[in-house]
């Protein structure tokens, strides 16, 4: 484990590694947002018609409905016709049919962030799906995975190539006008993965998207639909990073996860958006609603997360407990520094009989950060014998920063059990001392300390992942001893 | 090994340690006694580079090195070690693992390549053992849950791996029972060497008759009062404090 610390001690000297900015020509679309701009980014993309008539849908909507501002975070007015909804690497033809057509600088930007995406160089048999700004620049190990039926490919591919799945299951766990953010990038998504299991299939490898916003002014849409068809499993990683700019980038994912009977999915995240410098200049705003319908019996999905990036993140990775025996779970660790804020937690809606969900949510805030978690456990008439464990811990470096807990618990079946136990500590003096009277550096110290508050969490996550995840904390939590 | 030379500490504005004077070389053990309230904790403290203290005045050099300005972790990997009062509890942290991290800081330190995962384990639970303590303990989480009994021995287990030159014992007998005292005190023993030096810092005599001192010094009012052998201890346990700083 030492050689984590080192690593961690590595990094912990550095500024935030993925800033750089890959120069490329890309094709982006002017600034501004209307009917015309959705249509023409339907055409872009070469969509069916019902695209464009759910875009516009959408669209309508999401003029009608005010911007949210019940969280706990302070987020200067976002003006959404200053932000280009499209942009993609120009490609000699339409989209790139192998690696080779793929512009090499993009290639090496990826390489850059640890990224392999030439095939031969993929040991960890982690299939990756690349999304660079609005396209998915490429896929790897498809035509592996097709052997077995599952499908991964880009969701704009899906689009066109499985309009049937597209149209069974896109918006069935978040509505169109489900909230302000979700309306938007219905309307105007880009690109994402799509992930199809069929039944009774155990995806032989983990899947994995990468997403990256490299253009300024960009706003990155994506849109991530899985379906575990019964019975199947599959493991799905995400990790994100945009470059150090010096205006906010928004990004407004969705996420949609669907299981059918017996089937589980393990969704985890590395999220590692530029967070903005020290003053709170720049920085990714990370509006995301992640959603997850257990729809058979007997049904599962995981939420790990790991957040350390984005100057402002609003995301509650949800799951909607249909089937009777279906099990939510949810793992988080938040990490906020200097001027970042999150308000993040989950929602578990127990509907069907004897579901289960466990919450695990470790908030860290140090420098000048806020961070918050909001929860919901509501558990319906129908849901017998519905269970929930929440367990809610902070931990606060220094003497400037906030934690916060909201948990809400609604309850209609008198048989539910809900337990919810909530911690806030520090890291004390005491337990600093303690530390380098042992020999270690005061930052050594404290990634050894927060990791130790983390380690339930990270014990949830994907190896390769969680080293990244132990990296990741110890360079968030950069010059906040002292 | 340690010169102490006319040490003046402040805690705020308050004068805690007013020009003590003290020299400890390697083998020797140096008891440190005195009244509440005398200083006793902050000489530790100092020594071991905690942070709130306001050295006004002196120095101390530790292997013909400036100990005044090296930070905690740096006296640390030289080989100054604080056996704790009070020692602090970490959550998630395994013994085994806050073990390996200070020991591959320290061998890093010294030039040393990191403990070979097998060796290292192998040593702590021969060490465990020797302190009869249960190897459950390096799996749990650092001190957490602990008795105080439990807390002490698993200070003197640090030690025994770290293998400091300077041992510190601060007040490592308070909330000791009789049969943990002892437990305690056969680790210590166990780790005296001509190269160790040991300085107990004790209200009672109590841990004397286990560990016996080659000096005893009396702390009084922020300075040493009066230094002698083993027999100043009975004598002070005896007479009490009074009549020394009386005179």
């Amino acid at each position: 484990m030492s050689a984590n610390n080192d690593e961690i001690n590595n990094l912990l000297n550095q500024d935030y590694k993925q800033g750089f900015v890959t120069d490329i020509q890309a094709d982006t679309f002017p600034v501004g947002l209307n009917e015309e701009v959705i249509a023409k980014l339907s055409k872009v993309k070469n969509e069916p018609e019902f695209m464009l008539e759910y875009r516009l849908k959408a669209f309508r909507h999401w003029q009608t409905m005010p911007s949210p501002d019940w969280a706990q975070l302070n987020i200067d007015p976002i003006d959404y016709q200053e932000i280009s909804y499209y942009s993609a690497p120009k490609s000699k033809e339409n989209a790139p049919k192998s690696l080779d057509d793929i512009d090499p600088e993009i290639l090496d930007a990826y390489k850059k962030l640890g990224i392999p995406l030439a095939e031969q160089e993929q040991l960890a048999g982690i299939a990756v799906d690349a999304v660079f700004d609005s396209v998915s620049v490429a896929t790897t190990f498809k035509h592996k995975l097709q052997e077995v039926g599952v499908i991964f490919c880009p969701i704009s591919e899906a689009i066109r190539e499985y309009p049937e799945l597209i149209k069974q299951y896109l918006s069935s766990v978040v509505p169109v006008g489900d909230n302000f953010f979700a309306a938007l990038n219905s309307a105007v998504f880009t690109d994402g993965s799509f992930v199809y299991i069929p039944k009774g299939v155990r995806c032989p490898m983990e899947l994995s998207t990468y997403f990256r916003i490299n253009a300024s002014n960009t706003g990155q849409f994506e849109r991530t639909l899985i379906i575990a068809d019964e019975g199947s499993y599959v493991s799905y990683l995400e990790g994100c990073s945009a470059p150090q700019r010096d205006e906010n980038q928004l990004h407004a994912a969705v996420v949609e996860l669907v299981t059918l009977k017996e089937a589980r999915i393990k969704y985890s995240t590395v999220q590692n958006w530029y967070p903005g410098d020290k003053e709170g200049k720049g920085g990714i705003y990370n509006f995301v609603t992640k959603r997850a319908d257990c729809r058979g019996d007997n049904s599962k999905v995981s939420w790990t997360q790991v957040e350390t990036g984005s100057a402002i993140t609003w995301k509650y990775p949800s799951c909607v407990l249909t089937g009777d025996n279906s099990v939510g779970e949810f793992y988080s660790v938040a990490v906020t520094n200097n001027l970042q804020q999150a308000d993040t937690g989950t929602k578990m809606i127990h509907i069907g009989k004897n579901t289960k969900s466990t919450i695990i949510s470790k908030g860290i805030s140090a420098g000048k950060a806020q961070n918050t978690y909001r929860g919901l456990v509501k558990v319906l008439k129908s849901a017998e014998n519905a269970r929930n464990y929440t367990q809610c811990d902070s931990l606060l470096v220094g003497d400037k920063c906030g934690a916060h807990t909201f948990p809400y618990v609604e309850v209609k079946q008198p048989t539910a059990q809900i337990e919810h136990e909530a911690t806030t500590s520090k890291i004390s003096e005491d337990q600093l001392f303690f530390c380098q009277q042992r020999g270690l550096s005061p930052e050594d110290a404290v990634s050894m300390i927060v990791n130790g508050f983390c380690k339930q969490v990270f014990k949830e996550l994907p190896m390769e992942f969680a080293v990244e995840a132990q990296a990741l904390l110890g360079l968030s939590l950069e010059g906040s001893v002292g | 090994m340690l010169k102490i030379k006319d040490l003046a500490v402040n805690v705020g504005a308050k004068e805690i340690l007013k020009g003590l004077n003290l020299n400890v070389n390697a083998g020797e053990i140096h008891a440190i006694m005195g009244p509440n309230g005398a200083g006793k904790s902050t000489l530790s403290h100092v020594l071991s580079g905690k942070s709130g203290y306001d050295v006004t005045g002196g120095s101390i050099t530790y292997n013909e090195k400036d100990l005044l300005e090296m930070p905690a972790e740096i006296r640390a990997r030289e080989g100054v070690f604080l056996a704790f009062q009070y020692p602090v509890e970490i959550a998630g942290v395994t013994n085994v693992y806050l073990l390996k991290a200070a020991l591959n800081a320290i061998r890093k330190h010294k030039g040393l390549s990191e403990v070979d995962a097998m060796d290292f384990l192998t040593l702590v639970k021969s060490k465990t053992k020797a302190l009869d303590m249960d190897e459950k303990f390096l799996y749990r989480a650092v001190n957490e849950g602990f008795s105080g009994g439990e807390k002490k021995r698993n200070e003197i287990l640090q030690m025994a791996m770290l293998e400091p030159q300077l041992c510190i014992l601060d007040e490592t007998d308070s909330g000791l029972d009789i049969d943990a005292l002892r437990i305690v005190a056969d680790g210590v023993n166990a780790l005296r060497s001509e190269n160790r030096a040991f300085i107990m810092v004790t209200h009672y005599q109590r841990l004397l008759d286990y560990i016996k001192p080659d000096f005893v010094h009396v702390l009084a009012d922020g300075k040493i009062i009066k230094s002698g052998g083993a027999e100043l201890a009975l004598e002070l346990e005896e007479k009490g404090y009074g009549w020394l700083e009386q005179a």
